[in-house]
């Protein structure tokens, strides 16, 4: 397993030294003292998030742990090009498989894959989006598993969440370990919502002459990225809207206000596509704005995501983003996948059910961290139980071999102990690309567990990297 | 401003103030029942009939203490319980978190879940300091407000909110106690009055302030115009209209705009300043608080028409 704090001697790497050495200083009972009053913080300001189908608080903390993920500049360089290249990628597939189709008729993505997946949008096709941008903030999840090993787990086209969770574990750390940042040793992340908001902005629909007008759409109070989005309307300084808020006239989106309707230009929504239009996509929905949907494809506004983008982020559609690099971009991958079985395929399906009791298994549009299966750690009813439902149904499952990922030092019951990571990056595309550096990690705080999932005993961490 | 913004503050505004003045209800009616002569089950009727909870308890025979902290404190059910006015004050907050402070947001997020699961024989064990407790957020909250919120169209539908509950819960509280004192056209006044009208100056704060300017001179009519025309006491109708129109004139002059509802209050101002407490008692008192109670909610539907809530 990867430490990312120690050398195999157990001396510190590089990166780490600063952190090995203020947790030296600073002591266990302090540290213990300052994460309860960081938990009392974040209770007294709400960021909470809310875990369906677990019963009990509705507006539950996700701990937090103290000690950071370190990335050195290097480090990041490689990510932050790696993520780019790979975001570039994901957008020129969504352009591809609503227009010709190219990446199918070459027969390197299976057709059935694409048209006859959940996800794929036909109301979508031949539809121009603004800059031709289909996914405008692409949460990209890598894991580690050595100290150049960097791997791809998942993409996320649609709208992935976590990023007030990067800032606001920022704010924290820097507030109550002012020492640490002393000197500048540490890039910022503050710029994140700037660069949201001017990432909006570029990608205005035609119809919007002058100073584009930004919304955010949210479902309401019920969902459970609520806070998220309450909270990067603050911080850009737009309206957080529902869609009773929004209405369709005259071949434009209007919001009601107090003064009267009022222009919307872009729409950044963090709903469904189920939930956009209830004429276009569920009819039996009484959720949406009905009529957006044309007001989008006529120019009239413009919806970020666009409706379909989730076609390109789903587990089987995964395995073949390294072909896609190569495809449209005439490039190699600076970031690898995982070595990923689809069991649609059934040499693969026969690998995966000879060797289960090793592999991980997901469903492919499972997300949280349900549904899955992880060998090494099941009892062998259980990988019965999971091969028959293989059997029934190969092409809902992947599998990947059980990885190593990396360790971070983290604040266990009783002493600082290590716990596996991974790190969720957010790449904005518009006219032009924006990554900040850093993150949110996320860290699985029960030991030996190898799910980082909120829902499931998942934590987060403050990521770091370092200036030059 | 989205509307749906608008309408949230102006409903958090009237659901933290409806917790205060449901916890000054019940004291008066604690008080009260403890008064020689007095009949508890009549007490806390009117209690309840004030609250706006009356139809609840339609089919209780009796109407005890407990009764009342389970209708008007705990029960989720009814939307005027303090238990509910809280929930609902919070969960607007949270709808519209990024028009909040964060001192506002605080103030509201600690009153959730303080009444959840308490029961009822654990309430009456410490009646007052539950009250108190509910007063004091109240106030906190308002605090939080002035001191903390710019002041943008957000707050004066804030304020508008609070304002218009606060008017209509005086109108509600002298209704009731009229109408128990004067089933028929009985003459106003009277030994058996006194403890009915100085508990009203009790549920609304009004005692020493009453004294201040009539000197315990306990007659209807002075308790009436104290309460509707007072132009200096925080919940005299008088008062709670002319910050109304106020709030309605900053409104309107950011909108650049003039709107019914803001000529309806100013007409209604201007009465409430030039009328006499003897004409009201010669009109009738009840009649007139009737009106004002419909000008009131009139006055609601008015402000949704004229800002698209």
């Amino acid at each position: 397993m990867f430490n990312e704090m120690e050398n195999a001697d157990g001396s510190p790497r590089a990166p780490y030294s600063s952190v090995a050495e203020w947790i030296e200083t600073t002591g266990l009972d302090l540290l213990r003292q300052r994460s309860a009053e960081a938990e009392a913080i974040f209770r007294r300001i709400g960021i909470t998030f809310a875990v369906y189908g677990e019963g009990g608080d509705p507006e539950r903390l996700i701990p937090f742990d103290l000690i950071p993920r370190v990335f050195s500049h290097a480090e990041w360089r490689r990510l932050d090009r790696g993520i780019r290249q790979r975001a570039r990628a994901l957008n020129a597939f969504l352009y591809d498989v609503y227009h010709r189709g190219e990446i199918l008729r070459a027969g390197i993505v299976p057709e059935q894959l694409i048209y006859q997946n959940a996800a794929f949008q036909p109301a979508m096709v031949g539809v121009d989006p603004p800059g031709r941008v289909y996914s405008h903030i692409v949460g990209i999840d890598i894991v580690r598993t050595g100290n150049q090993a960097f791997q791809v787990l998942e993409d996320n086209c649609r709208t992935p969440s976590g990023v007030s969770y990067m800032l606001e574990n920022r704010e924290i750390m820097m507030r109550m370990f002012p020492e640490l940042f002393a000197g500048g040793a540490v890039e910022p992340v503050d710029r994140y919502p700037d660069d949201l908001l001017a990432t909006l902005a570029e990608v205005a629909p035609p119809a919007c002459k002058g100073d584009p007008s930004v919304v955010i759409l949210s479902p309401g109070p019920f969902n459970l990225a609520y806070y998220e989005h309450s909270f990067l309307a603050d911080l850009m300084g737009v309206e957080l809207v529902e869609p009773t808020d929004l209405f369709v006239d005259d071949g434009l989106c209007w919001m009601r206000t107090t003064a009267g309707p009022s222009r919307v230009d872009v729409i950044y929504r963090r709903i469904d596509d189920d939930f956009i239009d209830p004429l276009v996509f569920r009819p039996d929905s009484m959720l949406g704005v009905p009529g957006l949907f044309n007001v989008y494809r006529a120019g009239g506004v413009t919806l970020c995501s666009a409706p379909g983008a989730g076609v390109a982020d789903d587990k089987a559609v995964y395995t073949y983003v390294p072909e896609m690099v190569r495809f449209y971009l005439g490039e190699e991958p600076i970031l690898e996948n995982i070595p990923t079985w689809y069991c649609a395929d059934s040499d693969a399906c026969a690998h995966v059910l000879d060797n289960i009791e090793e592999l991980v298994v997901k469903e492919v549009h499972g997300s949280g961290g349900y549904g899955m299966l992880i060998g090494p750690k099941s009892t062998s009813d259980e990988c019965t139980a999971y091969t028959k439902r293989i059997r029934e149904n190969p092409r809902e499952f992947i599998a990947q071999p059980t990885l190593e990922l990396s360790s971070v030092p983290s604040l266990a019951a009783r002493r600082i102990e290590p716990r596996h990571v991974d790190f969720r990056l957010f790449c904005l595309v518009g006219k032009s690309m924006r990554l900040v550096p850093g993150g949110l990690t996320r860290v699985a705080l029960r030991e030996g567990s190898l799910v980082v999932n909120s829902s499931q005993g998942g934590g987060v961490k403050d990521t770091w990297v370092l200036t030059e | 401003m989205l509307s749906r913004t608008a309408e949230n503050l102006f409903w958090m505004g009237r659901y933290m103030e409806r917790a205060e003045s449901t916890a000054r209800l019940i004291e008066m009616g604690q008080r009260m029942t403890m008064l020689p002569g007095s009949y508890t089950d009549d007490e806390w009727r009117s209690v309840a009939k004030a609250s706006g909870s009356a139809d609840r308890l339609n089919d209780e025979a009796q109407i005890t203490e407990s009764t009342i902290i389970r209708t008007l404190i705990l029960d989720l059910d009814n939307s005027s319980s303090i238990r509910s006015c809280l929930e609902r004050a919070r969960a607007n907050g949270r709808a519209v978190r990024s028009a909040l402070t964060r001192d506002m947001w605080e103030a509201l997020n600690d009153n959730w879940r303080r009444l959840e699961g308490v029961e009822i024989a654990s309430v009456r064990r410490d009646l007052p300091t539950l009250l108190d407790w509910v007063k004091a957020r109240a106030m906190l909250f308002r605090g939080a407000a002035a001191t903390s919120m710019l002041r943008n169209e957000g707050y004066f539908f804030l304020l508008l909110g609070s304002h218009i509950e606060r008017a209509d819960m005086t109108l509600r509280l002298l209704d009731v106690k009229y109408y128990v004192l004067l089933p028929e056209s009985d003459a106003v006044g009277g030994g058996r009055d006194y403890h009915h009208w100085t508990s009203v100056l009790h549920a609304t704060s009004a005692m020493r302030a009453f004294h201040h300017v009539y000197r315990g001179d306990y007659s209807p009519w002075k308790i009436a115009d104290f309460l509707i025309l007072n132009p200096a006491f925080p919940r005299s109708v008088s008062l709670c209209y002319s910050q109304i129109g106020g709030y309605l004139d900053r409104l309107a002059d950011r909108h650049g705009t003039r709107n019914a509802c803001q000529s309806n209050v100013h007409e209604m101002i201007r009465q409430l300043e030039t009328v006499e407490m003897g004409e009201l008692f010669q009109e009738g008192l009840h009649e007139f608080i009737m009106d004002t109670i419909s000008r009131t909610r009139q006055l609601t539907f008015e402000v949704y028409e004229d800002y698209h809530l």
